[in-house]
């Protein structure tokens, strides 16, 4: 992964057999119902790449027939999809790699897209790397940009590589299709166009239930679970070793109760026993990208940094002012995290209730 | 049982640096490591030799230096190794080092029949997560990935429930052998070595293959085996602004209140993101 | 079963991998414990490596291993606040094909030394800390116990290279705690730099390098020494001082290197350089009377561990070379006798040590140390009147010359008295003589 730069759009021959391959899909990632939201970044992240090779994008469904199940199919429309390829099938209710494969491998075969993007969640990662082995092609994981090198019309997908000190384009260029997964709120959400309407191409695989080895015993829902959600809040206070001691944790506790948010903390504080690993945000912890991430106490080593830095905003507070998180932080707030985070504590709960009092 | 465990030398990425003045990276003096991934796995296949006895190989697609990582596996309490190490294998994306190191599982087999492939959820260097499910893949085995715990696992019914972590929650599945499984991070601690093994470590004669030992084709390894083509590596723009300083009137000469300070901060971040605020009251309006 | 060895060493520094690789190569049964990750994963040195040990040890050294430039150039500068004086000495001579100092990597050297002793047979175990030494009912020293579960392991003999803080030989009773006046204390980065920077700024081509050896106000008065080396890729620069006297002072290491770095004359020479490492590290500069006991029933103890280093030249690992040796070839003599590792046949070690260069420096500098910790004056007075006067000398003012070295003389007795000065002048001979 570390070759030398090469000239943008490299010069290659597409085999004839591979020129009749055309469009974008997505590979709409719904369980139980409900669809991960990187599904429709990527609908929309699909939709300006089509637009530039004038191709169509296609929005691939697949699960046990349901209402729920048509609604997800309008919804690709609404988000920028002008075909839908719903593929229905009972032993498909819940995801196992095995018979999405089978299934997303034909229907690959039979439709021939150029390039299909998946999320880089536990769902997306799973199958892309199965398909990309039954398809032989080349995929490109976890990117962060996406876009198309006009000269030979194929897909350059970036990436962070060595813990986010570097990133490299990748390029699949005599094969296809062209195979990317995306980051969670990496892409922006598109906006719904409601009146969008499109082709539905129903598929129907077919299965039994019984060539499936692998069986879902249970499903234990997170909302079940006592486990932090960090991956999916929209606010986050993390606390590092600049909190001192374990019982002042309370402190971001205490302020992201306020907020209805969740508590990240520094892989040095999980080490030390501070708090669980699920708390940890990093690399080799959690990439989280809420709208708002309180950093207190936290210096802002890379290994940090990547699993963060995508946040819409973020504050940090710091006793030194020349903490790398400054680097990379929106705001910035040099002081002592053990006053200050009582104060935010007392003044966003003021702000809170005065306005719910006025309101 | 016999289980396979893939492991990946990669350089310690807390280490490493970017040349000022070639905008390289600097692999020389960055030392090696295990990738961290791949111990959470290795020490799940420890844990069911310790359980219910098995024999654990592990096995590496890499450089000849890679034998350190394979020697420290074995102090840890692997049974054995093997280097698969060849100029052929050198460029190979993740469908070519996937395909390669099938083969080399298949070979194993042949010795005694290979049950549990255990991978790394993913690598910190190339951090695909892709070589464990393309291995499952090609051996048709059941791919378990996001592994947070063996829950059972039974030899004479060949039949294993794992718990899986899916986006919404966990899906407890069961499934038959053989499997490849990925390990979940901080699903279990690795081991400190015993003495004995150690010392087993040391003097342990290494196995290395080669692309012909394993019988790959040579279409398929390396760079004529990889579909994709690193088109240029660079270093990320840094964010152009600097944090901007949150900062508040003070009485007197001395320091602004912390409470100054905070609500500083309040407004700047509502200031920065007056959606963000619509949303906070609505959420806390909700909260009433 | 407990393993058994002819020999354990502890330790992976140059005084333990000059002791396994004489022992494995002699094709005894040598096991050596290292608590660090790999070898040289621990381990701090400026970096000057001097070739004539290493010669004795692996004659033809020189065809693979891994040092970054040969030293043709020696700088001595006396740092002012703004300025330095100093000697340089530079010869074409120092390019023969077999050079006679080198700047190292200290973690590329310990990693090239220990493949030649896994290569010569030595047995090699990181990652695993000596907690303690084994002791038979008679005191004897049988073996070594590590921080491993079944830890123990047996030996006839064991040799301690496990460096200045020597914790086994300590914690058995067989030397004394580090006195804070006998250890220094030393700071260094590894700071990378484009090769063609240091050939020009240092007037070198090819693999040529120079060393600059630096005293002065730096140190703020401490007893102390700072030094630049040039690598291939990168610059050493690092600062010691005695423990006593950042007990006794106000500034950290790490800010006097940082004030070292911002040197006015310093700092053009590192522009544009990008740290790629910071450690710290100890060095045993007590001399020749902080020297322990050596050896004992069934252990000896080398390099640093021993306190063999000689601070006014800055030569520490190839003291540690050659007590690693001798103690090997201790061993081997015995062995190849057939007679028992008690203190008395062990005392050899301890005749070869005598009659080399070892003891007979440490010797020769024996009060140095001492008149360095008593007398200040080398490291805060000295610089300021020595540079003034070589700012007047060089300085054309239309000041004739005559009264000029008057005054500089006059400056010299302000500060310090004649008397004072000619005690400075013989106590250093005789620290030196
Ligand atoms: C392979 C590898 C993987 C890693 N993965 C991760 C990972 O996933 N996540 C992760 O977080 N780290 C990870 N790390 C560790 C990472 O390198 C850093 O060590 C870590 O992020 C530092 O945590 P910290 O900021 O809490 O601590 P420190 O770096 O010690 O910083 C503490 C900060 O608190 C400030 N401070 C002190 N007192 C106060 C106070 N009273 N008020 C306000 N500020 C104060 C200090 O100025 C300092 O900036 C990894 C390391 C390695 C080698
Ligand atoms: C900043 C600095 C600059 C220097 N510059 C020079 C120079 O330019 N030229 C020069 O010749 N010398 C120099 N020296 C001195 C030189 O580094 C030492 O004299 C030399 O390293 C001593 O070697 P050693 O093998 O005795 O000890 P060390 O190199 O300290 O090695 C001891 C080893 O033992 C291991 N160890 C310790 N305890 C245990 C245990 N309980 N179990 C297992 N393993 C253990 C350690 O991890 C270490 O690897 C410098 C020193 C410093 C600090
Ligand atoms: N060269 C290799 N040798 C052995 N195992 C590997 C190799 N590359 C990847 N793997 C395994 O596949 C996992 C995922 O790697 P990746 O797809 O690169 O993120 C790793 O954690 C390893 O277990």
């Amino acid at each position: 992964m570390s070759e030398p730069s090469k000239p943008q759009g490299r010069k290659f021959q597409l085999p004839e057999h591979l020129k009749e391959y055309k469009g974008i899909w997505v590979i709409v990632e719904q369980e139980r119902g409900s669809v991960h939201s990187v599904s429709w970044e990527l609908v929309g992240e699909a939709r300006k790449l089509a637009d530039k090779l004038g191709v169509e994008v296609g929005a691939v469904v697949l699960g046990a027939d349901s209402p729920e199940l048509n609604a997800i199919c309008g919804d690709a429309f609404t988000y920028g999809a002008d075909v839908v390829y719903k593929v229905t099938d009972p032993v498909l209710a819940d995801y196992r790699t095995d018979p999405y494969t089978r299934v997303m491998t034909d229907v690959v075969n039979t439709y021939k897209p150029e390039i299909v993007l998946l999320g880089a969640t536990t769902l997306g990662r799973d199958l892309a790397g199965a398909i990309a082995t039954t398809l032989a092609t080349g995929l490109t994981a976890d990117c962060t940009e996406l876009d198309i090198y006009m000269d030979n019309r194929s897909l350059a997908a970036t990436r962070p590589t060595f813990g986010g000190t570097l990133l490299c384009t990748i390029q699949t260029l005599a094969y296809r299709p062209q195979m990317a997964t995306v980051r969670p709120r990496v892409m922006s959400m598109p906006d719904r166009d409601d009146n969008r309407t499109g082709r539905v191409v129903e598929v129907f695989p077919a299965l039994r239930e019984d060539d499936v080895i692998t069986k879902v015993l249970s499903f234990i829902a997170d909302r079940e679970q006592n486990e932090a959600q960090l991956a999916f809040a929209d606010i986050i206070v993390a606390a590092g070793k600049g909190l001192g001691k374990p019982e002042n944790l309370k402190l971001v506790f205490d302020l992201a109760k306020v907020l209805g948010g969740e508590v990240g903390v520094t892989r040095p504080l999980v080490q030390a026993g501070w708090t669980g690993f699920d708390r940890q945000v990093g690399q080799t912890g959690k990439t989280v990208r809420p709208k708002l991430y309180i950093a207190a106490g936290i210096s802002g080593a890379i290994q940090h940094r990547v699993g963060m830095e995508k946040s819409d905003l973020i504050l940090a507070i710091n006793t030194d002012p020349n903490a790398p998180i400054f680097d990379f932080a929106h705001l910035g707030l040099v002081g002592d995290a053990l006053t200050i985070l009582p104060a935010l504590t007392d003044a966003f709960g003021k702000r809170l209730s005065v306005n719910r009092l006025a309101g | 049982m016999h289980i396979v465990v893939c492991i990946k030398q990669v350089p310690d990425s807390a280490q490493i640096r970017i040349h000022p003045v070639t905008n390289t990276i600097m692999r020389q003096g960055v030392p090696a490591i295990i990738n961290p991934f791949d111990l959470f796995s290795l020490e799940e296949a420890l844990r069911i030799k310790d359980k219910v006895g098995a024999r654990v190989t592990v096995l590496t697609m890499g450089p000849p230096m890679a034998e350190t990582s394979l020697r420290k596996a074995l102090s840890l309490g692997a049974d054995d190794a093997v280097l698969l190490t060849d100029r052929k294998f050198a460029g190979s994306d993740t469908l070519a080092t996937s395909y390669a190191l099938t083969s080399a599982i298949k070979k194993l087999s042949e010795e005694e029949q290979v049950d549990l492939v255990f991978c790394g959820k993913q690598t910190v260097d190339g951090d695909t997560a892709q070589v464990g499910p393309g291995i499952a893949t090609r051996l048709g085995f059941q791919q378990l990935t996001y592994i947070t715990k063996i829950e059972s696992i039974d030899q004479g019914a060949r039949e294993i429930v794992v718990h899986r972590r899916s986006e919404g929650g966990v899906q407890v599945l069961k499934t038959a052998l053989p499997c490849m499984i990925t390990m979940l991070e901080g699903t279990n601690t690795i081991r400190f070595g015993k003495m004995d093994d150690m010392f087993r470590a040391a003097r342990y004669g290494l196995k290395t293959w080669s692309k012909d030992t394993t019988g790959a084709e040579e279409t398929k390894v390396g760079l004529k085996g990889s579909p994709t083509v690193v088109s240029k590596v660079f270093v990320p723009k840094p964010r152009a602004q600097k944090a901007t300083m949150v900062e508040a009137e003070a009485p007197t000469a001395e320091a602004p209140s912390a409470e100054a300070m905070a609500a500083a901060a309040v407004e700047a971040i509502l200031g920065a993101q007056p959606k963000l605020a619509d949303e906070l009251l609505a959420r806390a309006a909700a909260g009433l | 079963m407990v393993e058994k060895f002819d020999a354990i060493v502890i330790g992976a520094g140059p005084s333990g991998n000059a002791a396994a690789y004489t022992l494995a190569k002699q094709g005894l049964n040598v096991l050596q414990l290292e608590r660090g990750e790999y070898p040289g994963a621990k381990n701090v040195q400026g970096g000057i490596m001097y070739a004539a040990e290493l010669e004795k040890i692996i004659p033809d050294f020189r065809e693979d291993c891994p040092t970054e430039r040969h030293i043709i150039e020696q700088r001595v500068w006396l740092l002012g606040d703004d300025n330095y004086i100093g000697t340089n000495y530079r010869s074409e001579a120092f390019n023969s094909d077999k050079p006679n100092r080198y700047t190292i990597i200290r973690a590329n050297i310990d990693k090239w030394f220990s493949e030649k002793i896994r290569e010569a047979g030595g047995l090699q175990i990181c990652e695993t800390t000596v907690t303690e030494l084994i002791r038979d009912a008679s005191g004897k020293v049988i073996g070594v116990r590590t921080d491993r579960e079944g830890g123990e392991i047996h030996a006839d003999v064991v040799i301690m290279a496990d460096g200045v803080n020597a914790l086994l030989a300590r914690r058995t009773g067989f030397q004394q705690e580090l006195a804070p006046q006998n250890v220094a204390l030393a700071v260094k980065e590894i700071l990378f730099i484009d090769p063609e920077l240091i050939q020009q700024r240092f007037g070198l081509k090819d693999e040529e390098g120079v060393v600059i050896e630096i005293m002065g106000k730096v140190t703020k008065g401490m007893v102390g020494t700072a030094f630049l080396y040039t690598n291939k890729e990168s610059l050493t620069i690092g600062i010691g001082c005695l423990i006593s006297d950042f007990k006794e002072g106000a500034i950290p290491p790490y800010k006097m290197l940082e004030d070292l770095k911002n040197h006015p004359v310093i700092k053009p020479l590192i522009e544009g350089a990008e740290m790629k490492e910071y450690a710290a590290h100890m060095i045993p500069e007590g001399g020749y009377k902080a020297v322990p006991q050596l050896y004992g029933d069934g252990w000896m103890v080398v390099g640093d561990a021993a306190h063999f280093n000689n601070a006014a030249h800055r030569e520490g690992s190839n003291l540690a070379m050659a007590s690693g040796r001798m103690a090997a070839e201790t061993v081997i003599e015995l062995k190849q006798a057939g007679k028992p590792f008690n203190a008395a046949n062990l005392a050899a070690y301890k005749k070869k040590l005598d009659d080399s260069f070892i003891m007979k420096d440490l010797k020769k500098y024996r009060n140095l140390p001492g008149i360095m910790h008593e007398n200040k004056q080398f490291f805060g007075a000295y610089p300021d009147t020595l540079t003034a006067a070589a700012h007047s000398w060089f300085t054309v003012d239309s000041v004739d010359k005559r009264t000029k070295e008057k005054e500089i003389m006059k400056s010299f007795v302000k500060k310090r008295s004649i008397m004072g000065l000619v005690g400075d002048a013989i106590k250093l001979v005789r620290a030196v003589r």
